[in-house]
């Protein structure tokens, strides 16, 4: 017998990533503009990958398609990871990550819902322990000066790893400016050296700082229309930019600003989009605060004294691992028992 | 203005109260017959108390109170008594329960009755009328109204008078309070005056303008000096009893806790009314308010003799053919009625006519992605993604301690759920297993209770035995040890074989009593030989010691004797 609510509210799994798919939008537009169509290519070999990889999984666990293959959450994982990755990485590490993400830390956890770790960053971490080279080929921004491939040229690269003649793979991408700002401070250059250098414009690196504003406006309609919670992406970005802060107001010369931090790598991507993953953050609001400025900390003392150039995805996986502890710590109080930790 | 309060989340789904308050409330029909439950209250079964066949009038009690917590049942109308027997009744369980069918012969002829006032009345004999009109919580709890209008050893300071109505399509007492507000109020003054409270403060959503300058209309007329009517936020479940006291009085009252040990009382407003019909005219509980809504012709508000079977009722309001179930109560925590020929209760506050249109099927549930939407809604301040999954996971006890019975079933996390699970069926599920359990784990005690006792039994019987049989030895030995003695003492066992054979025994025997007297006389001194005093008060305490376990002992085996019933 079906027993009471009789009613409910007309929202769903799906329409909720689909939400979120679309706050991805202006930051994808901006790395266009800035970077080229190539991600373009990633993005959809990813989706692409994602759904084959989620229908098998599916359909070897004995689970209804339909459902699962509309709820939108694999193309969610999908376009995440193309993000991360560099856009002329080679079509086999795309698939590589994404199905690696899908079947393994996805579906060999039990699905939707049953992952303790966002899938995407675990994409993320086994490729660039797999292939670091391939890791470090980010494309030069619009407007630099340097070669700009056109989008034919930029797929055949994708695709079969040919680059036009006499044009060498540096000619056309860059480290990218969290990883120069690493090395050139090895090479006993100031910030201050460093920050002048082309690639940086005023916030951070150029053209990759625009991107980051374009994932911003996306996290601020997902907290507008309350996909998401403020906890997370306020609790990280306060951290990390007060581990910054004080590293750089100690030693300003070895230590960049916190706002050069807040604009570079995956800092906003991981604020609005990766951290807020409801499945592998903690459910109270204490917790999420906890998760987060974790993360925040953890990011940048990746960033500042780590091996990679950007700590997100790492600082996310081990701060994942934490989410049971913190939700049981973090219970709240519930109504009529003031005082009363759980 | 009076400052309000906030209850955590709550959720806004669609009203559809317009439909039902468009006409005024109409008075049902006497139906072709009434299946009169007799449980329609919290606490024990009324008793029947009249025959199959017996002519009753109506408001004539038909079914007594059973012990304190309880309310009696009376007829709704004149009629002959046909059947007292089991009958499907309206509620959640869907199991049949007692019922008094009652064949209405259409005079509706009152029993007499009259009323008292109210003032020159002592209170317990006003609960005592209250207790035998079977005037109950109209609000759907129908906890019995005499018990709640006890005010003890806590002092109540606010009546919170209940008429918010947060459920959606439920209009039944809007249209009251449009109405009879003056009666509410005359009902309520009669509660103020029953728990001593100072105030009273009148909770009504703010969706209801009219019935809210109705009852303050009222206020003023009959000049209630200390009543209140106070519009809340339209947010449900803001006429749940915690919330309403919440949202006027900022007080929490806690799950398992009395309201009234915080000084807050609280009765819906028709309830406030039937109490003062039945004081004042001394009219039992025989109708009340129903709103047939839903998939109807013309949605509208009755007045319904209790025991009305639905079909008939909501043929009233021209029920639509592709209705394919009975919601009683509203649709977030309303109950589907096992059939349509359930008699109306005391707790039958709407009755909405479903469809597969009006409230299409749920979905298939996807999996929880602990988006936590239900814990930013949940009233309690639970968290109802853990308590789903450790109901799923039938990990009890975790969800005993992520407090499970603090859930009051509200249903406003499965209102929001994206992933549309069931949530509240878990709820209930988890709840009903733990108490199952516990019944099984009280049965399972008192079986290894009596085990054990019977253990026990079995040993103590044991040590007895051999008690008994150790003494046996004790005292052949003793009389063996006896047969040597001669030498010590030969005179008696002289004069024993001089006697002549007559008296040889009793003789024997006095000889052997003799001897075993000297023996211990001459053994004695052994032991306590030359004793130094402390030695002396020692064995003297220990003498005393032993005789006081004797004697406990002898007490312990008369009491510990378990009944006859209990054993095997």
């Amino acid at each position: 017998m079906w027993s009471s609510p009789f009613i409910t509210q007309p929202s769903s799994v799906s329409q909720i990533m689909l939400r979120v798919l679309i706050a991805l939008i202006p930051g994808i537009a901006l790395y266009v503009w800035y970077f080229g169509p190539a991600i373009l290519v990633s993005i959809a070999l990813a989706s692409v990958t994602a759904l084959a990889t989620e229908a098998v999984m599916l359909k070897l666990r004995q689970r209804p398609l339909g459902p699962f293959l509309s709820d939108n959450s694999a193309l969610l994982t999908a376009w995440l990871l193309a993000l991360s990755i560099p856009a002329l990485a080679p079509w086999w590490m795309v698939v590589v990550g994404t199905a690696f993400a899908i079947a393994i830390s996805k579906h060999l956890y039990g699905g939707l819902g049953n992952n303790p770790f966002n899938p995407a960053m675990i994409g993320y971490a086994v490729l660039i322990i797999s292939f670091p080279v391939h890791m470090t080929h980010w494309i030069t921004p619009h407007g630099m000066g340097g070669v700009e491939l056109p989008f034919g040229e930029q797929l055949d690269y994708i695709f079969n790893g040919v680059l036009p003649d006499g044009l060498k793979l540096d000619a056309v991408t860059m480290a990218t400016p969290l990883d120069t700002l690493k090395t050139q401070l090895h090479l006993g250059l100031s910030v201050n050296d460093i920050r002048d250098m082309p690639i940086y414009g005023h916030l951070a690196g150029k053209g990759s700082e625009m991107v980051a504003i374009g994932f911003a406006l996306g996290g601020l309609y997902l907290l507008s229309i309350r996909i998401i919670s403020w906890h997370l992406p306020v609790a990280f970005l306060a951290s990390l930019f007060a581990t910054a802060g004080i590293f750089h107001l100690v030693d300003p010369v070895h230590y960049v600003t916190p706002l050069f931090h807040w604009f570079s790598g995956a800092a906003m991507l991981g604020a609005f989009f990766i951290l807020t993953d409801p499945v592998t953050s903690p459910t109270t609001a204490k917790g999420k605060m906890i998760f987060a400025a974790g993360a925040g900390l953890l990011t940048y003392l990746i960033r500042a004294f780590g091996g990679f150039p950007d700590g997100m995805a790492f600082a996310t996986l081990l701060m994942n691992i934490c989410v049971p502890l913190i939700d049981a710590w973090t219970q709240p109080r519930v109504f009529g028992k003031k005082g009363e930790g759980k | 203005m009076r400052p309000l309060f906030k209850f955590h989340g709550g959720v806004h789904p669609a009203t559809h109260k317009a439909e039902s308050t468009r006409t005024p409330i109409a008075l049902a029909p006497i139906p072709t017959k009434l299946v009169i439950p007799l449980h329609q209250h919290v606490g024990n079964r009324a008793v029947p108390v009249v025959q199959v066949g017996e002519r009753v009038l109506k408001g004539q009690i038909i079914g007594r109170p059973e012990g304190r917590l309880s309310s009696a049942v009376h007829a709704s109308t004149s009629g002959t008594v046909s059947a007292i027997d089991m009958q499907l009744v309206a509620h959640h369980s869907g199991l049949p329960d007692l019922c008094v069918t009652l064949i209405p012969d259409g005079k509706d002829e009152w029993i007499a009755h009259s009323g008292v006032d109210y003032r020159q009345t002592e209170h317990t004999d006003l609960r005592h009328l209250l207790r035998q009109a079977g005037v109950v919580g109209l609000g759907g709890a129908v906890f019995p109204s005499d018990m709640k209008s006890y005010s003890h050893k806590h002092k109540i300071k606010t009546l919170v008078l209940n008429g918010a109505e947060c459920e959606p399509y439920i209009t039944c007492d809007d249209m009251l309070m449009r109405e009879r507000a003056a009666d509410i109020l005359r009902g309520a003054e009669v509660l103020r005056e029953l728990l001593y409270a100072e105030e009273v403060l009148i909770g009504i959503e703010d969706n209801k303008p009219e019935a809210i300058a109705a009852m303050q209309k009222a206020v003023l007329d009959d000049k209630h000096a200390q009543m209140e009517v106070i519009a809340v936020p339209t947010l449900y479940p803001g006429g749940g009893a915690k919330q309403l006291i919440r949202v006027l009085t900022g007080i929490e009252v806690a799950a398992g806790v009395r309201s009234t040990e915080m000084g807050v009382q609280c009765f819906n407003v028709a309830t406030a009314y039937c109490v003062w019909r039945a004081i004042t005219f001394g009219e039992p509980l025989l109708s009340r308010i129903v709103t047939v809504t839903g998939n109807v012709e013309h949605a509208q508000n009755y007045e319904v003799l209790l025991g009305t079977p639905v079909d008939e009722l909501v043929a009233l309001a021209g029920s639509r053919a592709d209705t394919n179930k009975h919601i009683m109560g509203g649709p977030m925590m309303g109950v589907d009625l096992p059939s349509g020929s359930v008699g109306v209760t005391k707790a039958t506050n709407c009755i909405i006519e479903a469809s597969p249109k009006l409230f299409p099927p749920p979905p298939p549930a996807l999996p929880c992605i602990r988006c936590t939407r239900c814990a930013d809604v949940c009233p309690a301040e639970l968290q109802p993604q853990e308590l789903f999954w450790f109901s799923k996971a039938k990990d009890f006890g975790k969800a005993q301690e992520y407090h499970l019975f603090d859930c009051i079933e509200c249903g406003a996390c499965a209102y929001v759920c994206p992933s549309q699970i069931p949530l509240v069926q878990y709820y209930r599920f988890a709840k009903s297993e733990i108490w199952q359990r516990e019944r099984d784990a009280q049965a399972a005690d008192l079986a290894r209770e009596r085990h054990e006792y019977r253990l026990m039994r079995i040993e103590r019987e044991k040590q007895e035995k051999a008690e008994r049989l150790a003494q046996k030895e004790k005292a052949a030995l003793a009389a063996k040890a006896a047969s040597p003695a001669p030498a010590v003492n030969p005179e008696p066992a002289h004069a024993s074989s001089a006697a002549g054979p007559d008296d040889t025994l009793q003789m024997r025997i006095d000889a052997a009593v003799a001897r075993a007297k000297a023996q211990a006389a001459t053994a004695q001194p052994k032991n306590v030989n030359a004793l130094t005093p402390q030695q002396q008060a020692e064995i003297a305490e220990i003498e005393a010691r032993r005789a006081k376990i004797r004697e406990m002992a002898a007490h312990a085996g008369a009491d510990d004797e378990p009944p006859k019933s209990n054993q095997g």
